[in-house]
């Protein structure tokens, strides 16, 4: 007999609240309904109404985790449409500030992925360890979110050389502490069990439905913006891609822990080779044309499309977010798997998961499943692996 | 003593957090307030799992077509009295999305709103003082 | 290297496709027009052929009609094809690729709802973003649209009234 169990609206996964539909027979989840739109602004419709410096400060508001991701994309686009390149100091400030928030989301992603299994510990350790670099981002930048730090032309500020040694100073620390996270949750034959095995979306898959980021990483599809079309200061510098072929959720951890040790050794050069100069080019105009723009965000490819028709505002600015594509992904990689691992699935591909206590379920009124009674499920089944390896 | 419930939300408040459209900044940044810098159960405040349970609102975000009737369902579950607490500049106003076709304007049209944080997003040092506050007030 | 290889597609493209036109914009960066019958099979040519995966659509209202920009891209060389169609205004209507190509469904569904293109063969053309009451016929992406949405009354159960 087929039921269903209604996650959400208030589940907010990337950067929408959404509604998620599960349809069960018994334990086993079947097929899977999304509804999107309750976080819908119109951010493409707003910033047809705002000049082109004022876009970035909104397109940072798309999401509030990668908000250097999507300024990023979209000056990266401008400076496509007038053949603008940045300074080299400013393209080495703009690179590291996207790999440190890479590390920031990829550690934020992990601790909300231990509570979901119900391993609190891992949750309190890795966020205590993402504290100490937003205070970085506070000292470089003024905020511990929406850095602001993406201009037309150049960065809008500049990395004091009095601030590397604290850059390093966090780099090491974090770098101890990333062999150490990776060994606990590797060898830990509970979080294995829950992890190995469960929503695995194949390649196949993962091409049809198009997702880029670690989730199509994870599933053996090797797409990093970052080596394909390098931008700014990528090609300058030394580092790896990361993939592997499993398409489980562990691959998908994998693939960001060991992105994390890359993004160190990325902000490690940059540091070591930054040039001295200018951060900013002077922009007199932005000459009618059309340009995109291309950003590896911690979650997968932010892609911005602006159309100029010569005036001082776009005429079309098109978002790509990465998790419009990759949320989709999950109505293949639910299927078949128990109720229990929903959560831990849905949230695999690293939407936004900020809101865990937010889910609540209504269904004509009727509370069936809250947020809190699916995580319960899932810290059961934990107890239970447990259970089982302790004999 | 005037009213006994008020009593006895101020010595611990637990609250439910509703995100109408937010970018998830507020969001994160209400999540960080749990983890050890900052360790807010430590005054007794726990985010709960569902507005009946809840004496207090966070409310972060604007309000949006979509997602308006559904804050107004959850603020109507929720036991009363209870705090409705803005966390964000979007809260205050419409923020930047003033002009959008789907956002519905500010939170006072709809929803009693006891506290304003300020700030995009707010420090958590500041998200403790407004709770505070507005316990102080009661 | 790379340029090369993205060469080398560009005239495969145009032997198979002869009435296509091609504008280079930038080395990794090429825009193609193809007019509205050509572009499902084109598509598939892309996706099925030559492996590109396919990223987003974007629709915009100009002075001719609505033109859509269906972004393709070639991981292996880092290249983005664009391919452009423009649909006229009084005949809105234009064959969906959802039926070979999932991750098209959503995009699809967007432009239906934000600019009114109807997508003949989707599975689902439902609203994907705005509200249960919001008017069909009114797209916000449109030039003409002004600030009708200040009209709309908003209702307090819209989950009941479906």
């Amino acid at each position: 007999m087929k039921r269903i169990v209604p996650i959400g609206p208030y589940h907010p996964l990337q950067e929408e609240p959404e509604f998620f539909k599960l349809i069960v027979e018994g334990e086993k989840v079947v097929d899977l309904e999304i509804n999107i739109g309750y976080n819908h602004r119109g951010h493409e419709f707003i910033s047809q109404t705002l000049t082109w410096d004022q876009v970035p400060f909104l397109v940072e508001r798309i999401c509030g985790i990668c908000s250097d991701s999507h300024p990023y994309a979209y000056v990266l686009a401008v400076e496509d449409i007038a053949h603008i390149t940045a300074p080299p100091r400013a393209q080495y400030i703009r690179t590291i500030i996207g790999e440190l928030e890479r590390i920031h989301s990829h550690y934020l992603w992990l601790g909300l992925a231990g509570h979901f299994i119900g391993y609190n510990t891992v949750w309190m350790w890795v966020w205590r360890y993402r504290e100490p670099l937003l205070d970085l981002f506070e000292l470089i930048m003024g905020n511990r979110n929406h850095y602001a730090i993406n201009k037309i032309g150049g960065a809008r500020r500049d990395i004091l050389p009095e601030d590397y040694p604290k850059i390093r100073e966090y780099l090491d620390l974090l770098e101890k502490k990333n062999a150490m996270f990776t060994n606990a949750i590797l060898d830990d034959p509970v979080i294995r069990g829950r992890l190995e095995n469960v929503g695995v979306l194949t390649k196949e898959d993962a091409i049809a439905y198009a997702v880029t980021g670690p989730t199509a990483r994870g599933s053996g599809y090797a797409c990093d913006v970052r080596k394909d079309d390098p931008y700014d200061a990528y090609d300058k510098v030394d580092w790896d891609e990361i993939v592997f072929e499993e398409g489980d959720v562990l691959a998908k951890a994998k693939v960001r822990l060991i992105e994390c040790n890359e993004s160190i050794k990325i902000v490690r050069q940059c540091l070591k080779n930054m040039p001295e100069g200018p951060i900013e080019t002077r922009v007199d105009e932005i000459p009618s044309g059309e340009g995109i723009g291309r950003h590896e965000a911690p979650r997968g490819e932010v892609f911005h499309y602006v159309r100029s028709d010569g005036s001082n505002m776009p005429v079309r600015h098109k978002v790509r977010a990465p998790s419009y594509m990759n949320i989709a992904s999950n109505v293949i990689a639910v299927k078949g798997y128990s109720i229990a691992d929903a959560a831990l699935v849905l949230a695999a591909v690293d939407p936004c998961y900020c809101c865990t206590d937010r889910t609540f379920v209504y269904e004509n009124g009727k509370k069936k499943y809250s947020g809190q009674d699916l995580l319960k499920l899932s810290w059961e089944k934990t107890e239970k692996i447990k259970r089982r390896y302790k004999k | 003593m005037a009213n006994p419930r008020l009593w006895g939300l101020k010595k611990s408040p637990w609250v439910f957090h509703v995100a109408a459209a937010s970018c998830n900044n507020c969001d994160i940044e209400i999540l960080d307030l749990l983890t050890p810098r900052w360790d807010i159960e430590r005054f007794g405040i726990v985010l709960v799992g569902s507005p009946r349970h809840a004496d207090a609102l966070l409310v972060t975000g604007v309000l949006n077509r979509k997602n308006l009737p559904r804050v107004l369902r959850v603020y109507e579950q929720t036991p009363k009295p209870c705090l409705v607490i803005g966390i964000g500049t979007c809260t205050c106003h419409t923020h930047m999305f003033e002009s959008s076709y789907n956002v519905v304007g500010p939170y006072d049209k709809y929803l009693p709103i006891d506290v304003y944080i300020p700030g995009c997003p707010p420090k958590p040092e500041s998200m403790i003082m407004g709770v505070v506050k507005a316990l102080k007030r009661l | 290297m790379k340029k090369e290889y993205s060469k080398k597609i560009l005239d495969e493209i145009s032997t198979k496709f002869p009435d296509v036109s091609i504008k280079i914009h930038a080395p990794r960066r090429i825009y193609i027009k193809i007019s509205r019958e050509k572009l499902f099979d084109f598509a598939k040519f892309l996706h099925n052929e030559k492996g590109f995966r396919f990223s987003i659509a974007t629709g915009i209202d100009t002075r001719d009609g609505i033109e859509i920009i269906y972004h393709f891209s070639h991981d292996e060389a880092g290249t983005y094809y664009n391919i452009k169609t423009l649909i006229p205004k009084d005949d809105l209507k234009i064959k969906s690729l959802a039926t070979f190509l999932p991750a098209t469904n959503w995009i699809e569904r967007e432009i239906h709802e934000l600019l009114g293109v109807d997508f003949v063969g989707h599975p689902n053309l439902i609203p994907l973003l705005t509200a249960e009451t919001w008017p069909a016929d009114l797209c916000p992406l449109r030039r003409d649209y002004a600030d009708e949405h200040k009209d709309i009354k908003i209702s307090k159960k819209p989950w009941e009234a479906s």
